[in-house]
């Protein structure tokens, strides 16, 4: 039996000086793993935007676990989107959505 | 939980807005130490303003300088003016003869090398070697990673890999710092931890170098700063007056 792949959810949080769509969010994170890691990186990396929150501000992603660290530092790496300046922080990370909620409730309160 | 130190934050020191700023962002990432490096002759007044600012976010603060001398004759004046003025003292090596002998100075606390020309970092097995001996450690910025692009970039990440693992092998300790200019330039200790993997640094070996190395080193060089101390290992428990 083959065994389902493990995901991770992130939940990032945008800094930026305009606003910015999910979509180029998502384009820049692809972009960076791309340009670090290549096709190979991101076709391991299987990178997915999920959701965007909008009472924190924050984006979800999911990826592949064995490729967390490296996509979070195709995240950490990105300086600039579309000309503006932009600063990517992942602020957490877990193995599931209901997690990733839960840890966001106890980072609120 | 870890404490984390960013012991090379590039503040503008004229600005204390911008200093305040970037303080916060830094206490905010979750760092508990930082250190921001002023010119030599620095006054103690703007000392104690970014002491204070540090002490109301609620962070540790160390002061360091970046010698940058432009010969060995040069790097030991500079020592013996600024060792004691100073908590961590880095030094800059631009010749091979300066990092040769800094590296076995004890009074060295970091050594750095340049990150846009790399005919100039001297890090091989022989330095690490003299480093080993003396306690002092190999800086790594992670902001020109974030800044350089394509060939240099490259470059850079080929020869910090092979750096590290010289590093790893000689038990030289690595620091991990900033080297951020502006708040947008900073990142969190989880984040920089992850960046390291691009040059093949375990993981463990990164949150080391971001928190362990760098609380030691500055408890170590306050002690020895301390006017109770004697060497290491004997200090003066108290002082009788007498008439």
């Amino acid at each position: 039996m083959i065994k389902r792949e493990k995901r991770r959810y992130l939940a990032l949080k945008v800094e930026t000086e305009q606003p910015i769509s999910e979509q180029e969010v998502f384009s820049a994170v692809q972009e960076s793993v791309i340009r670090l890691f290549g096709e190979y990186g991101i076709s391991k990396a299987n990178l997915r935007f999920i959701k965007y929150i909008q009472e924190n501000g924050q984006f979800v992603f999911r990826c592949s676990h064995v490729m967390l660290d490296n996509v979070r530092a195709a995240i950490t790496s990105i300086i600039s989107l579309n000309g503006k300046n932009v600063t990517i922080h992942v602020i957490n990370v877990s193995g599931t959505l209901k997690g990733l909620n839960k840890k966001q409730k106890s980072m609120i309160s | 939980m870890k404490q984390f130190a960013d012991l090379h934050l590039c503040i503008p020191t004229g600005n204390l807005y911008q200093t305040e700023k970037m303080i916060s962002k830094a206490s905010e990432l979750g760092y508990s130490l930082v250190a921001i490096p002023f010119p030599c002759y620095v006054s103690q007044e703007l000392v104690n303003n970014i002491k204070k600012v540090c002490k109301n976010i609620g962070l540790d603060f160390a002061t360091r300088v970046n010698l940058s001398p432009r010969n060995s004759n040069e790097l030991l004046q500079d020592l013996r003016k600024f060792r004691r003025k100073f908590e961590i003292v880095a030094v800059r090596c631009f010749t091979k003869d300066i990092a040769r002998h800094a590296a076995k100075d004890r009074r060295v606390d970091i050594l750095q090398f340049s990150v846009t020309n790399m005919r100039q970092r001297f890090f091989d097995e022989q330095e690490a070697e003299l480093a080993s001996q003396a306690l002092s450690s190999l800086e790594i910025e992670l902001v020109p990673l974030l800044q350089l692009t394509r060939f240099s970039r490259i470059r850079l990440l080929s020869i910090l890999r092979k750096e590290a693992s010289i590093a790893e092998r000689s038990k030289v300790p690595i620091i991990l710092s900033s080297g951020a200019t502006n708040s947008q330039l900073m990142r969190g200790p989880y984040d920089y931890a992850s960046l390291v993997a691009l040059f093949d640094l375990p993981l463990s070996s990164a949150f080391r170098s971001l928190s362990l190395n760098p609380c030691v080193m500055v408890e170590r060089n306050r002690e020895k700063l301390s006017p109770d101390f004697v060497a290491p290992g004997i200090r003066i428990a108290g002082r009788k007056i007498c008439d």
